[in-house]
């Protein structure tokens, strides 16, 4: 028989809470900005394939820090509970706040039920017909949620982040100033350097697009374009 | 069918599933169809009548009438036959409409969820392959009276060309090399392909022709409804080129009518 020793909750939460922290901050760091026509996500990103930022629905996107493994298995998730929601009512009816909900329920479960919490953080985003329609979620690995305004940084050193956008974001940048800015902040931390144009993951939700889907993933040489 | 595969070793999942119809039955299963030994075909549905695709210069076009018949009754004079299957293919139905029209959506769903899940698009020979067996899950019913069988084609961005596959109502998948056609009116309209189709037609001239033989099939097939200018109704004619699928504006298409009309008036 196995002996588990008495272990108080609080102090079981905080070895949780920890050890997720020190996970999603050995990764590097994703931001979400609202610009003049959407949304646009941005990554520093060494892999071109293995992807932080993704489409979900029409008009939602996806983008994950941590480990890698853990927020594909979300991103899938929340694909499959939007295209089966899409397919069961109207595709105008899979929302970014149920994405929200889903994604805080079940990492609220795995943190408090499992061996080990995931390390990871996600953001959900969306885009509607207007600019007050914009909206984004930021879920924590331990299934809290936040309603993000304008901009928001999450990963290794997102405080540090936050900052750095803080002083920087205006609302209303075109695409190009937000691709560039975005990048200028990523490259403050941990210490100032400059980061190559091939390290960028971006992608946008473009309410102008003329598609029923708004998600756009940014080719390299686009992104080359902004930042020269 | 399931391609969700486990380790031999204790059940952990393998790979996810990029297939939305696969999820749709294993998490909605009471979304499909449940087999019964009625006699569907005595069932007054509407079925969906003569579509079409042929090749062109720049790509593939595909075009169908827009009437659905019940029995001897129209059951609707503006039926959409031709669809999008995504960015770079298109869709063509004939037969049992209710049907039909589930199966181009479920094809649409799997095509988008497969991209999404796997951040990559499906070969246009892999959409094809995919179809067939979207079409053979579909055969009890086809037995029954429901048969479904559609065009499917599209531009093959790895080789830069048009490609178009027909199927029956087994699942059976061919490619076609220059046009095709299928639904009750298809033996006049391909007749009338095969006398004016020719390589390389310009993007006007294969709108044209594939008018010309929709309205050839509404002249001999009663099922088949001609172009109704007074009305307003015009067949749905998409092209798929390399620049992705696009329906043909309906002034195109008018103007294609009108230039027969013409060409046959006397």
């Amino acid at each position: 028989m196995s002996f588990m020793p008495y272990v108080a909750p609080e102090q079981m939460m905080k070895d949780r809470s920890d050890y997720a922290h020190k996970g999603i901050a050995r990764g590097r760091s994703v931001v979400g900005l609202e610009y003049a026509d959407g949304l646009l996500f941005l990554a520093e990103n060494p892999s071109a394939t293995l992807h932080k930022i993704s489409e979900i629905y029409d008009h939602v996107a996806f983008a994950g820090v941590g480990k890698y493994s853990e927020f594909e298995e979300l991103r899938i998730a929340g694909i499959r509970l939007a295209d089966l929601r899409g397919y069961s009512y109207g595709r105008e009816d899979v929302k970014a706040r149920d994405l929200a909900n889903a994604y805080s329920q079940a990492l609220s479960a795995i943190f408090t039920q499992q061996m080990k919490p995931y390390e990871v953080e996600v953001l959900v985003g969306e885009v509607d017909g207007s600019a007050g329609g914009t909206a984004v979620y930021h879920i924590l690995f331990d299934g809290s949620v936040t309603d993000e305004q304008g901009f928001v940084a999450m990963g290794g050193h997102a405080e540090e982040l936050t900052e750095a956008l803080r002083e920087r974001y205006e609302p209303d940048w075109d695409l190009a100033t937000a691709v560039r800015t975005g990048v200028q902040a990523l490259a403050t931390v941990p210490e100032p350097r400059e980061i190559n144009d091939d390290q960028i993951e971006a992608g946008v939700l473009d309410r102008t697009r003329a598609q029923r889907r708004k998600f756009r993933r940014l080719p390299a040489d686009e992104i080359a374009g902004y930042l020269t | 069918m399931s391609d969700r595969l486990e380790l031999p070793s204790g059940g952990t999942p393998f790979g996810a599933s990029p297939s939305f119809v696969e999820l749709l039955r294993r998490e909605r299963p009471e979304a499909v169809p449940p087999l019964t030994n009625a006699d569907t075909a005595a069932l007054s549905v509407p079925h969906g009548t003569t579509v079409l695709g042929l090749k062109y210069a720049d790509g593939m076009l595909m075009a169908g009438d827009r009437r659905a018949t019940a029995g001897n009754l129209i059951a609707d004079a503006k039926m959409k036959k031709v669809f999008a299957a995504d960015d770079y293919s298109a869709i063509a139905i004939a037969g049992a409409a209710g049907q039909a029209i589930e199966m181009v959506k479920l094809f649409q769903l799997e095509l988008e969820h497969y991209e999404k899940i796997t951040g990559d698009r499906l070969s246009l020979e892999g959409k094809a392959n995919r179809l067939a067996q979207l079409i053979r899950q579909n055969f009890p019913l086809a037995m029954q009276g429901l048969v479904v069988v559609p065009l499917f084609g599209g531009f093959d961005t790895r080789r830069s060309e048009g490609r178009i596959f027909y199927y029956d109502a087994t699942g059976g998948r061919w490619e076609e090399d220059d046009f095709q056609t299928t639904g009750s009116g298809s033996l006049p309209a391909k007749n009338s392909l095969k006398k004016r189709w020719r390589p390389g037609l310009t993007r006007d001239e294969a709108v044209r022709v594939a008018v010309e033989a929709l309205i050839d099939a509404a002249d001999d097939d009663a099922a088949t409804g001609g172009p109704d200018p007074a009305r307003g109704i015009y067949p749905v004619v998409l092209a798929v080129t390399a620049e992705g699928a696009e329906e043909v504006a309906e002034a195109d298409v008018a103007a294609g009518v009108a230039a027969v009309v013409e060409g046959r008036s006397r």
